[in-house]
């Protein structure tokens, strides 16, 4: 393997990619408007969800519940309430979607309450929105447990409690989503730059021009996938500084987190671009890159956990996780970003990436077509 | 050892076959032409001898390397100018040149000097700084044949070199590639289906058709070795019966056609076989409306050897994304 002649092509891809801004503005547009209206649209703190208040009891702990919800009103202003004075049009006005929740308070109340006789209060959510009923239900049981609390403590405390200790500052659904961007720039990259022109150069036979020189199998796919490689890491670079200041991440620029950064980004591109590469390395037919962006792009970047945790994912999503490397960059890039841990941090994602770059290079090494 | 040895090379794709078994050799310093039309197996062939395809049977070497045991020798000394335009147009004409050096090692004092001689010799020196996208095609031509030689090979290899250029781009090229067989002392081989080319470039000239070679010669002695060799077309006033074969007698005349009142008669010598047209005309009375005479052309070996003109091509398969990169 001659080295002079990898970096000879890696010199022709940096020339075109500098030459054609058209493609390095695209490459981070996507991510950049991805992440700022899905860090905006899903990041919200909910609020003026309209709650239906019917009160059956009128006495005088019916109202405390009430003024508990007119406290939350005011402050947090996760709900506006409305008055109804029966439950059949509070419900049916919860079907048609004008409320979003009803809370009734049952004739009796107040007596039960005095007497400590199992006193209810009853919630009934529209729960074909999670995220809006799971905020109704956290604010509801919040109410339900201050209502609870005595006025006075007794001496001897018998609940158990449970303190709470954050490690990291609140952390806004924005900042969570920034490495998932990162890692969409970087996977931009390599689809544009690893598949749609490569297989466009194979199309406009520029490839010929190569394959009759003395040029080995290895060194022409080492030459396309480290320049690639170079390109995801600076649109990662790019996106890391960009996307960092939109979301504001703190102390942004310590060069040694940016170092791990850049370690991880270049890892991430060269598997990225090396995965594109063996998917690519047979195809002829320029609308096969165009064609599967979509597929791709739902396929790695969905199950990765960088919008939600893997956790959540049924058995067979998690798979497709473990193979994915854009859920190794992405707890990489998170543990960086976000908990500011270093290289006992991202180790091992660095270990995954590079393993899997080796394995998919030496196979698309092996696939790729010297002759025509 | 001649520069080129070709032997019994035959390539099947599946139950066609593109070439069938075809043997001859190019000596060192010549222009040999590959002609045939569309689809008469000489891509395939180049493609064979470049190492881009791989044959299905006999064997070939050129400069002393086979094709395929010493693929990579092959690579090494030979320059290849592929049908598609290959240069890259998002660089300039000097990085284009330079890249490809660099593929083949070649050190960058060396590579700098050779890069503008070259650009010199195809008349791009004005140009070396411009990218490729905006360069006509005769241009693009021109710079892929300068590049080629970046590598100092000593036998070069062009497919079709001036497929879909203009007249004027095509007659530059005809000059670059005369000027660089003599400068250079190359061996060149180039594949053509136009006839003119091969006749005005080409040292010796083989008719390749449905894979097989039909003849091969110099482009004079290709003309003589079909009967008749000129062609006069004659039309009468008033012809008498009987007029053709009048004609067939006369001196040198081979055959005589007669259409539509146009007779046409191959001859060994068109000027002695029109004088005696003259002759007969004038004793027998015949008025002659019109007479010309044309020389023997490739055309005519072409029709001869092969029997028929040109056709489309079927098969190769190539995506069109031209239109994606006009700027």
């Amino acid at each position: 393997m001659k080295l002079y002649r990898i970096s000879a092509f890696i010199e022709r891809d940096m020339r075109k990619f500098f030459r054609s801004p058209a493609l390095m503005v695209a490459s981070m547009i996507f991510p950049l408007v991805q992440l700022i209206v899905l860090g905006y649209a899903f990041g919200g703190k909910i609020k003026g969800v309209r709650l239906a208040v019917v009160d059956d009891d009128h006495q005088a702990y019916s109202r405390q519940v009430i003024e508990k919800l007119q406290a939350i009103a005011a402050g947090p202003r996760t709900v506006s309430l409305v008055d109804y004075d029966s439950l059949p049009r509070a419900v049916s006005d919860l079907r048609t979607g004008i409320v979003r929740g009803v809370v009734l308070i049952p004739l009796g109340y107040s007596r039960r309450v005095q007497h400590d006789d199992n006193p209810r209060l009853v919630f009934i959510e529209d729960n074909t929105d999670q995220f809006l009923s799971s905020s109704l239900l956290g604010e509801m049981q919040l109410t339900v447990q201050q209502i609870d609390t005595p006025a006075i403590q007794p001496r001897l405390a018998q609940q158990v409690n449970l303190n709470v200790v954050e490690v990291y500052p609140y952390i806004d659904y924005i900042k969570y989503l920034l490495p998932g961007s990162i890692a969409m720039a970087i996977f931009v990259v390599a689809m544009i730059g690893g598949g749609i022109t490569f297989i466009d150069d194979k199309a406009r036979g520029l490839h010929e021009g190569y394959l009759v020189t003395p040029i080995a199998r290895s060194e022409l796919v080492l030459g396309l996938n480290l320049s690639g490689a170079i390109k995801g890491l600076m649109a990662g670079m790019v996106i890391t500084g960009i996307g960092g200041l939109i979301a504001g991440i703190p102390r942004l620029w310590d060069p040694v987190r940016l170092g791990y950064l850049a370690l991880v980004c270049g890892a991430a591109a060269l598997t990225m671009i090396a995965f594109m590469f063996l998917t690519m390395v047979r195809v002829d037919d320029p609308l096969v890159p165009r064609a599967i962006f979509g597929v791709l792009n739902t396929l790695l970047f969905f199950p990765s956990g960088a919008i939600y945790p893997i956790q959540g994912f049924p058995k067979w999503l998690k798979w497709i996780a473990v193979v994915d490397p854009f859920y190794y960059t992405v707890h990489a890039l998170r543990n960086l970003l976000l908990k500011s841990v270093g290289m006992a941090g991202i180790y091992k994602d660095l270990l995954v990436l590079l393993g899997m770059s080796a394995g998919l290079l030496a196979a698309s090494t092996l696939l790729f077509k010297r002759q025509l | 050892m001649s520069a080129i040895e070709v032997h019994e090379l035959k390539k099947m794709f599946g139950a066609f076959t593109a070439v069938n078994g075809v043997s001859f050799t190019v000596e060192d310093g010549e222009i040999f032409g590959l002609l045939g039309p569309n689809g008469a197996g000489k891509t395939t062939l180049i493609r064979m001898l470049t190492t881009l395809t791989p044959p299905t049977a006999g064997t070939a070497s050129v400069a002393g390397h086979d094709i395929v045991q010493d693929a990579d020798g092959v690579r090494k000394s030979m320059g290849v100018i592929p049908q598609a335009q290959t240069s890259d147009p998002e660089l300039t004409a000097e990085e284009n040149m330079v890249i490809h050096a660099k593929l083949y090692g070649v050190p960058a004092p060396v590579r700098q000097e050779l890069m503008e001689r070259l650009l010199a010799s195809v008349g791009l020196e004005k140009f070396r700084h411009e990218l490729v996208r905006t360069f006509s095609g005769g241009m693009r031509r021109r710079l892929e044949i300068a590049r080629g030689l970046m590598h100092s090979p000593k036998i070069l290899f062009l497919d079709e070199p001036t497929t879909g250029l203009d007249p004027v781009s095509r007659t530059n090229v005809w000059e670059m590639i005369e000027r660089l067989r003599d400068q250079q002392k190359l061996t060149i081989l180039l594949t053509t289906h136009y006839m003119d080319e091969a006749d005005k470039l080409c040292d010796r000239v083989a008719i390749v058709d449905h894979g097989d070679l039909k003849a091969l010669d110099s482009p004079a002695r290709l003309k003589q070795s079909i009967p008749g060799h000129d062609a006069v077309d004659a039309e009468f006033e008033n012809a008498p019966s009987g007029w053709a074969e009048a004609l067939r007698g006369l001196a040198e005349v081979a055959d005589v056609k007669a259409h539509d009142g146009v007779f046409r008669l191959s001859s060994h010598n068109g000027p002695r076989t029109i004088a005696a047209l003259m002759e007969l005309a004038r004793e027998s009375g015949v008025v002659v409306r019109r007479m010309s005479v044309e020389n023997t052309t490739l055309d005519d070996v072409f029709l001869y050897y092969t029997g028929r003109g040109l056709r489309d091509e079927v098969g190769g398969r190539r995506y069109d994304v031209s239109h994606l990169y006009r700027h």
